[in-house]
């Protein structure tokens, strides 16, 4: 049997349920790993006592029907956890303890699931690199100093270094895709309205979906299963029949039309992204895929259109933030004073140009130009997958115009920095499921991602053509464990 | 309406038309919350109503509660309004420190009710006000600034609960119009249990738009905003203020600033809360937690077939079938629970003498003892007993008032009155002629006076027969009697 940590969620399930390992011996296994890898500071807040303590009650009276029996792990920090922190990656959460549970986290615990702790992020997911994070830069077991993408940076990195079988994400702009890509590692945004959103601290209500976070697609499958569920807590969640996505995973894609949209080659793409998704290209062809050269002619309003959405929502999703409630305050004179000195404090250069952005942005006499405009022409974007896959039953592309980054390379040019999300926004902005695999390395040896992007509902299919690409890519991420302490 | 009834404000030769537009925020009568299963019952410990949801923690959604959705159509309908099948909440953003979200979920440009119409009954005839728009939105909580020194308290029970803002056409001219309008509104709401319409509780309030211009003029003045003004006498003031002040500014040759204003009720007069330079932005936005409300044709039939008899239609039958004056029949359909009483009273009585006796001595008690019908110490049963002890002639009408009197301490059944006191009326032809003999041999001079044409002493004897018989003579047989003695 290979290292415990180094066992895929599959792996790991089944060795619990043929008694070859018990959910103690797991846990033990994660957390002594982790207390060794503080350097990658994927932690914001750990649950290693309260951890040990379910494993052994799990243990002495195990349930193996569940799907996630005794089986630890490590959250974003951005859901609400009843009794542990939560903190969105903000100092003005620092202080703040859910009393209740968000309905993903929960679908979690209520299949044998185990928390661990609470992982880093961009501040109320607000980056893609994980640098605006109070809790500071979460490093990519990748290499020294390398970010581990946003904002589920803590996610991709503990995925990638072993420091949790799987986890979940959340994702507004690329937030699970873009660090998957950058690690190495699998992550899948669900359909909008898939997974429920109560719970989880808000970013923009319109495009956030929380998604499994994995070594690779079938426990991707696994997870995506447990998470997803109709809830009445939250008014955008869909009644629809979910899949036994594992069940019906399948690397049978034979005939499978498979779009190739032009407007993804974009400017200065690096040669190496070229090379990638021609790669995927022939490997689905090689599956039996059919491939179909299709046009998505709105892409390029894709990132301004996200830029305006998301702040707007933004804006006023974090007003809640006043210090009057709950989480940090900064005592004034009178209650302006206070709150301009909480939200100054409380919050970050990253979120605190959002919120200006956004408030902007709906402000009357800008609303028709720049809101309204925004909503129009996502719209247009959504018609513009809608007429694709009239034509085709997936879509291909790259996840990110590059690889993973420096550490400080773009935090002073957010142009730059928001142009990681090119690739995966449109996506969010139709409500669209897609998912990152890794497909390949860059000169540097770092990992680059393929994303397949599907129809509504339609998991299964692009779960299945990851799994067959999987299959044929044949991706081995080697990380030497240079982080590693005693 | 007539010309002679107009309200207008006279200045050295010119006079003055007043015009004023409503902006009703009355509370749906609903057990929980617009978004939330908190309750709202009025008068609970601070902060003891208060969900998640409310206080508006991270990551809590709004799930919008259906019945106040049907509570809402079913206002629209009694309005004879348009219900929209398709409207859509809005964030309002503002911050407040009793305003948990920093944004209140409200209706902006898609309300889930359009046009409609209130009809008024005034001393001089109908008036029709036209009504623009109802929409739903969350209440916010309450600052209370007077019980500590130093800090703001919030209340947050009243966070979130769900409101109807039901906005008027700049259609009323005068503060009778507008006492009226209230009245009216609020008794539509009330007959449809929509809003309880109780005022001292903060049911019902109203900002009030007011503008002024020279009778004849056809444009619109420069119009302020008086803001939550929770009484109908304070409404009724704070717009003869707004007015003259407004008025005064106009003739200085002054300009009126659009601005929303205050009504200090001790000073009588309107202040400047903020110009329309400083006016919030409040960057309305559709709230993406929600989804557009949409409404069903078959919902709208069913609350349609659910909806009760209301004051305009009830009035309608009651002078067709009853044959009420318009002003009996006004003043009993005003309210639900005097209506109710009213038909409960009718249902085993004469309604002539039910629509006097209710109008009459009952409203004078109410009024006296300052109580609403729905806490009357006469119970409708009891009072129609009353009135056909009248109707019979078991007592008279003089009698019937003592026996009132009585009947007001404890709901006392007059049957038992009458019998214990023996009041029951003297009907006895022979009785009668008894004691009005007495009376004509012991006045004799009266008689004298009047058989030379005194006509006016027959009250005079007609009194003492009355005082003989103790009050319980029959006031018919007395007269008949009395005419055939004088006289014959």
């Amino acid at each position: 049997m290979s290292d415990i940590t180094s066992q895929s969620l599959f792996e790991l399930t089944s060795n619990i349920k043929e008694k070859k390992l018990s959910s103690g011996e797991i846990t033990k296994a994660f957390i002594d790993h982790a207390e060794k890898s503080k350097k990658l500071n994927v932690y914001v807040t750990d649950n290693f006592e309260k951890a040990i303590d379910q494993s052994k009650k799990f243990d002495s009276n195990p349930n193996f029907d569940l799907k996630l029996p005794g089986i630890p792990i490590a959250v974003k920090d951005l859901f609400c956890t009843n009794g542990v922190r939560t903190t969105a990656g903000s100092k003005i959460l620092n202080n703040f303890v859910p009393t209740y549970e968000s309905t993903v986290t929960q679908n979690l615990w209520s299949q044998g699931a185990i928390l661990l702790g609470k992982l880093n992020c961009d501040e109320f997911a607000m980056g893609s690199s994980n640098e605006t994070s109070f809790f500071g830069n979460v490093q990519n077991p990748v290499g020294e100093n390398l970010v581990p993408g946003g904002s589920s940076g803590g996610s991709s990195a503990a995925v990638a270094a072993n420091l949790t079988p799987v986890t979940i994400g959340t994702d507004t702009g690329g937030s699970i895709r873009q660090p998957a890509s950058f690690t190495g590692t699998v992550g899948l945004k669900p359909t909008y309205g898939s997974c429920s959103r109560y719970g989880i601290v808000a970013f923009a209500s319109s495009l956030d979906q929380a998604g499994p976070m994995t070594k690779n697609v079938r426990d991707c499958s696994m997870l995506l299963e447990v998470i997803s569920s109709f809830d009445q807590k939250d008014s955008t969640s869909i009644d629809y029949k979910r899949n036994c996505y594992s069940k019906e995973l399948s690397k049978d894609i034979k005939g499978k039309k498979i779009g190739i949209p032009k407007e993804y080659r974009v400017d200065n793409m690096p040669d190496e992204i070229e090379q990638l998704w021609k790669n995927g290209i022939s490997y689905a062809k090689d599956c039996g895929a059919e491939i179909i050269d299709i046009s998505l002619p709105h892409t390029n309003y894709a990132l301004p259109t996200y830029y305006i959405v998301a702040p707007a929502e933004a804006s006023s999703n974090l007003a809640r933030y006043d210090g009057v409630k709950y989480g940090f305050r900064s005592p004034g004179q009178n209650l302006i004073e206070m709150y301009e000195k909480t939200r100054s404090e409380g919050f970050g250069d990253e979120v605190k140009r959002r919120i200006m952005i956004g408030t902007y942005v709906l402000s009357s006499g800008y609303y028709d130009a720049y809101y309204l405009k925004a909503q129009k022409v996502r719209q247009l974007i959504k018609k513009d997958f809608d007429d694709a896959f009239s034509k085709v039953d997936a879509i291909l592309t790259p996840s990110t115009p590059s690889s993973a980054f420096k550490i400080g390379e773009k935090t002073n040019d957010p142009v730059s920095m928001y142009l990681n999300d090119i690739f995966t926004v449109p996506i969010n902005l139709a409500g669209l499921p897609g998912i990152s695999i890794p497909a390949g390395k860059d000169k540097n040896n770092y990992p680059l991602g393929l994303q397949v992007i599907g129809k509504p509902f339609d998991e299964q299919n692009i779960l299945n053509i990851s799994y067959a690409l999987e299959d044929k890519i044949n991706f081995k991420n080697d990380i030497s464990d240079w982080w590693l302490s005693e | 309406m007539s010309k002679n009834s107009e309200y207008l404000i006279e200045r050295e030769n010119k006079q003055y038309e007043v015009i004023i537009g409503l902006e009703v925020h009355a509370q749906v009568t609903s057990e929980s919350k617009l978004f939330s299963q908190s309750s709202t019952k009025f008068g609970a410990e601070p902060n003891t109503q208060v969900s998640l949801v409310d206080a508006a923690f991270p990551g809590m959604l709004p799930v919008i509660n259906e019945f106040c959705v049907e509570q809402a159509i079913k206002t629209g309908i009694g309005l004879k309004a348009i219900i929209n099948k398709k409207s859509v909440f809005d964030r309002k953003n503002y911050f407040y420190a009793d305003l948990p979200q920093g944004y209140q979920i409200s209706q902006y440009k898609y309300p889930i009710v359009g046009e409609g119409k209130v009809i008024l009954d005034m001393p001089n005839g109908q008036k029709e006000i036209g009504i623009e728009r109802l929409h739903l939105e969350q209440d916010a909580g309450k600052s209370i600034h007077d019980i500590d020194p130093n800090n703001t308290l919030v209340d947050l029970n009243r966070s979130g609960v769900a409101l109807m803002e039901i906005v008027s056409k700049p259609d009323l001219r005068s503060p009778d119009e507008v006492n009226v309008y209230i009245k009216k509104l609020r008794s539509i709401m009330r007959y449809l249990g929509t809003c309880d319409g109780n005022m001292q509780e903060g049911s019902l309030r109203a900002d009030v738009n007011v503008s002024v211009r020279l009778k004849g003029e056809t444009e619109f003045g420069t119009r302020c905003e008086i803001k939550n003004v929770n009484s109908i006498k304070f409404m009724q003031m704070a717009i003869i203020s707004e007015a003259n002040r407004q008025i005064d500014l106009l003739e200085e040759g002054k300009d009126i600033d659009q601005e929303t204003r205050l009504f200090d009720t001790k000073r009588n007069e309107t202040r400047s809360m903020r110009s329309k330079e400083d006016a919030h932005d409040y960057r309305y936005f559709p709230d993406p937690d929600l989804l557009p409300l949409e409404i069903s044709q078959e919902l709208i039939e069913k609350i349609k077939s659910d909806i009760p008899e209301l004051p305009d239609e009830k009035k309608k039958r009651f002078i067709d079938k009853f044959n009420l004056s318009p002003y009996e029949a006004t003043i009993l359909v005003s309210d639900i629970e005097t209506s109710n009483f009213f038909e409960e009273v009718i249902k085993n009585s004469d309604v002539k003498l039910a629509t006097n006796w209710i109008t009459g001595e009952l409203f004078a008690v109410l009024n006296e003892k300052n109580l609403e019908i729905s806490q009357s110490p006469v119970s409708a049963k009891n009072l129609s007993k009353l009135i056909n002890l009248i109707k019979d002639g078991t007592i008279s009408g003089k009698i019937a008032k003592t026996v009132f009197e009585q009947m007001i301490d404890g709901d006392q059944d007059p049957f038992i009155i009458v019998k214990e006191k023996g009041l029951k009326q003297e009907s006895d032809p022979k009785a009668i002629e008894e004691l009005i003999n007495k009376v004509i041999e012991n006045n004799s001079d009266k008689v004298a006076e009047y058989k030379s044409g005194k006509d006016k002493l027959f009250g005079f004897f007609v009194g003492q027969a009355m005082k003989e018989s103790k009050g319980k003579g029959n006031p018919q047989l007395i007269n008949k009697i009395l005419k055939e003695k004088l006289n014959g």
